[in-house]
């Protein structure tokens, strides 16, 4: 029988089924960063338990890390303190961690790709929602909490319940100044945030077989804020392409053994999914979040839509987002005036993201009174952007280059809005006091329509920009 | 003895209004760096709490309440286990709503805490009549998807997967997984990315 690429991954993975008639999930690559291990490997240690399969897990930090000054120790005690957490545990248990002095520490889900730790047919998990990231690559990928990455080390299994697949077909092309950011922020505005529940979303169609894999990547990262907890892209010769002369990947006559495997996990035409959503990517424009949860957005040459217009039980969702936001139903987004600007994390903070930021940040400088910061998502991003001479295009541009990690996305270093700040941000949550103030704003665009905004101070269109 | 078995919970109520309320919204992430949970009941809510005096996890009325009653899409965004453990340690241990994030819910299966599903007139309903009598116990019966208030049953599902963990008390996995034994490694094995190419 046919199958999809969620079915072969997850036979592949399958060690039993348990009394509760869930799945026991072999994870085939392990992620861990700072913030969501301390207490699993407290509880490891307290039940005096080993690493299962120590050479499936890898450690980096991210969420914390400082993007200015370094040194250690951190300026901020519980950023010191979780870092010698993370350094102690590691080492303990005999762990692989890719800290600054490896030159490879970044983003875990910036590093996981670029590494050529993520393959596709794996089965990926990590303490963070955005682990549906490395799914562009062919695999099953997903977040999980605490308790479960203590599973994960001390058994390197899951207890999993296996999702329906959703085929999310993209047709048509996108047009000049519409990138893969429009494209998901689309897909969540008409699916819902709470669409994807219970589903693993299969992109596909001439949009994303046509995308570079930075470009899945950033598709696949906000599968989550769909509600999909999964999000892959079939493995095709552009992922082939991709993981060649990568660290992790193998390599020589290996290499062509393991591309024929990756593609014959792919779905077969003839498989079996439960549902098919259609969009057509001619008709993306370029896309503004006005809300409070990322499907509340609209495209940058529309109005912010009135309440009433809204099926009765997101009404209440409308009013407290408009409420928040300080904005009127009816007000265009474009010409919102902002007070920062952020290209970064692990939705938009890699090499090509860079580029296109540059090439707008090249048409002006930055408005006064904007704070414009872009965070590389890795060192190795950080590094091939100034071999390129990115930063110095920024910093001519009157925006700071910063350190790689996951900053403003969060918030949880130094780098916060203060006060009720509204910032333009390629990050991927809007969620009330997401950006590090309980009353920040944040507005969610692409990385070439927060350097647009930056240059503006206001919500521009990077076509006209770009034209 | 601890039992783990998740049958039925029963405890005050506690309404909580509205759709799409997100991790970050239960437990902002400035709170989440601590290396242990300990604090985290501290922190639920700490943000809305202080941007609404009217919020129910500020009234008098619902301290010490055990049964949280939510809306549509509850626990949403970030996979922060910190988010249940903070409304965990600050007094719930079962909570009804109309649907919840996918990673909050697994969370929640791992603290043993039941997340039940309700039709929206339910939960409706169900957060007017503790609204009215907050001193008064609901039961979460997990084993029959049914929450009792009252003299009222309304209908509550859990999926099987998830339902058999709690009521059987296996919710806490890692021991459940470990009795896999050798099967691990021989599926392992079996992988050509772990077996060598």
């Amino acid at each position: 029988m046919a199958r999809t690429l969620l079915d072969k991954v997850w036979d592949a993975h399958t060690v039993r089924t348990l009394p509760s008639g869930q799945t026991q999930l072999l994870i085939g690559l392990h992620l861990i960063h700072e913030v969501t291990t301390p207490q699993a490997f407290q509880m490891l240690k307290d039940s005096k338990l080993k690493v299962r399969m120590p050479e499936r897990t890898f450690g980096t930090l991210d969420h914390i890390i400082p993007t200015t000054d370094q040194t250690r120790p951190y300026a901020d005690p519980l950023a010191e303190e979780m870092a010698v957490h993370m350094i102690r545990n590691m080492k303990e248990f005999n762990l692989p961690l890719f800290d600054m002095a490896t030159g490879k520490q970044g983003i875990v889900h910036v590093i996981g790709p670029e590494l050529g730790l993520s393959q596709p047919g794996m089965t990926i998990a990590c303490g963070d929602s955005h682990t549906s990231t490395h799914g562009a690559v062919g695999a099953i990928a997903f977040g999980i909490g605490t308790t479960q990455v203590r599973d994960v080390l001390a058994t390197q299994c899951l207890a999993m319940a296996k999702p329906k697949l959703r085929q999310v077909r993209v047709d048509g092309a996108l047009t000049k100044g519409v990138y893969a950011k429009d494209v998901i922020l689309t897909i969540i505005n008409n699916l819902g945030v709470k669409g994807g529940v219970g589903y693993a979303y299969e992109y596909a169609g001439p949009v994303i077989e046509r995308m570079t894999m930075e470009e899945r990547l950033t598709v696949c990262n906000m599968s989550i804020e769909g509600g999909a907890r999964f999000g892959y892209v079939n493995p095709d010769a552009t992922t082939i392409d991709y993981l060649r002369g990568r660290q992790y990947a193998p390599a020589g006559a290996a290499f062509d053994k393991a591309a024929a495997w990756w593609k014959s996990m792919a779905t077969e035409p003839s498989a079996a999914i439960d549902d098919v959503a259609r969009l057509d990517g001619s008709a993306i424009e370029p896309v503004v979040t006005w809300g409070i949860n990322p499907g509340l957005s609209v495209g940058v040459s529309q109005r912010i839509p009135a309440p009433e217009s809204a099926p009765e039980a997101d009404r209440s969702t409308l009013r407290e987002a408009l409420a928040h936001m300080g904005f009127q139903a009816g007000q265009p987004i474009k010409g919102a005036k902002i007070d920062v600007a952020f290209v970064g994390s692990c939705t938009n903070g890699r090499l090509s993201d860079l580029r296109v930021a540059a090439e707008v940040a090249k048409k002006g400088k930055v408005a006064k009174g904007v704070r414009a910061l872009i965070v590389p998502g890795s060192q190795q991003v950080a590094k091939a952007a100034e071999a390129e001479g990115l930063h110095e295009i920024f910093q001519a541009a009157g925006f700071q280059w910063r350190k790689a990690g996951c900053s403003m996305c969060l918030g949880m270093n130094p780098d916060q809005l203060v006060g009720r700040e509204m910032s333009a941000s390629s990050s991927n949550r809007n969620f009330i006091g997401r950006q590090g103030s309980p009353t920040g704003r944040t507005l969610l665009m692409s990385p070439a329509m927060v350097a647009a905004a930056a240059i503006t101070g206001a919500v521009a269109d990077v076509r006209e920009i770009l034209r | 003895m601890t039992d783990f078995k998740r049958r039925q919970i029963s405890g005050r109520g506690i309404p909580l209004p509205g759709n799409d309320i997100d991790t970050d919204r239960i437990i902002p992430a400035r709170f989440l760096k601590e290396v242990t949970f300990e604090t985290m009941g501290e922190h639920a809510f700490e943000d809305a709490k202080k941007q609404n005096p009217e919020h129910p996890f500020n009234q008098k009325v619902y301290q010490g309440a055990s049964v949280l009653v939510v809306g549509q899409n509850f626990g949403c965004g970030s996979s922060r286990e910190h988010a249940p453990q903070a409304l965990m340690r600050w007094g719930i241990s079962a909570i009804v709503g109309g649907s919840f994030g996918e990673i909050f819910f697994g969370n929640c299966v791992m603290l043993g805490i039941p997340c039940l599903v309700a039709s929206q007139a339910d939960l409706e309903w169900l957060q007017k009549a503790i609204g009215r009598e907050p001193q008064k116990s609901a039961t979460v019966d997990v084993e029959k998807q049914e929450v009792r208030f009252g003299d009222r049953v309304i209908k509550a599902t859990v999926p099987d997967g998830p339902r058999n963990q709690l009521v059987g008390g296996t919710w806490d996995s890692t021991a459940v997984l470990l009795e896999a034994g050798a099967a691990i490694e021989t599926t392992a094995r079996k992988l050509p990315y772990v077996a060598g190419w």
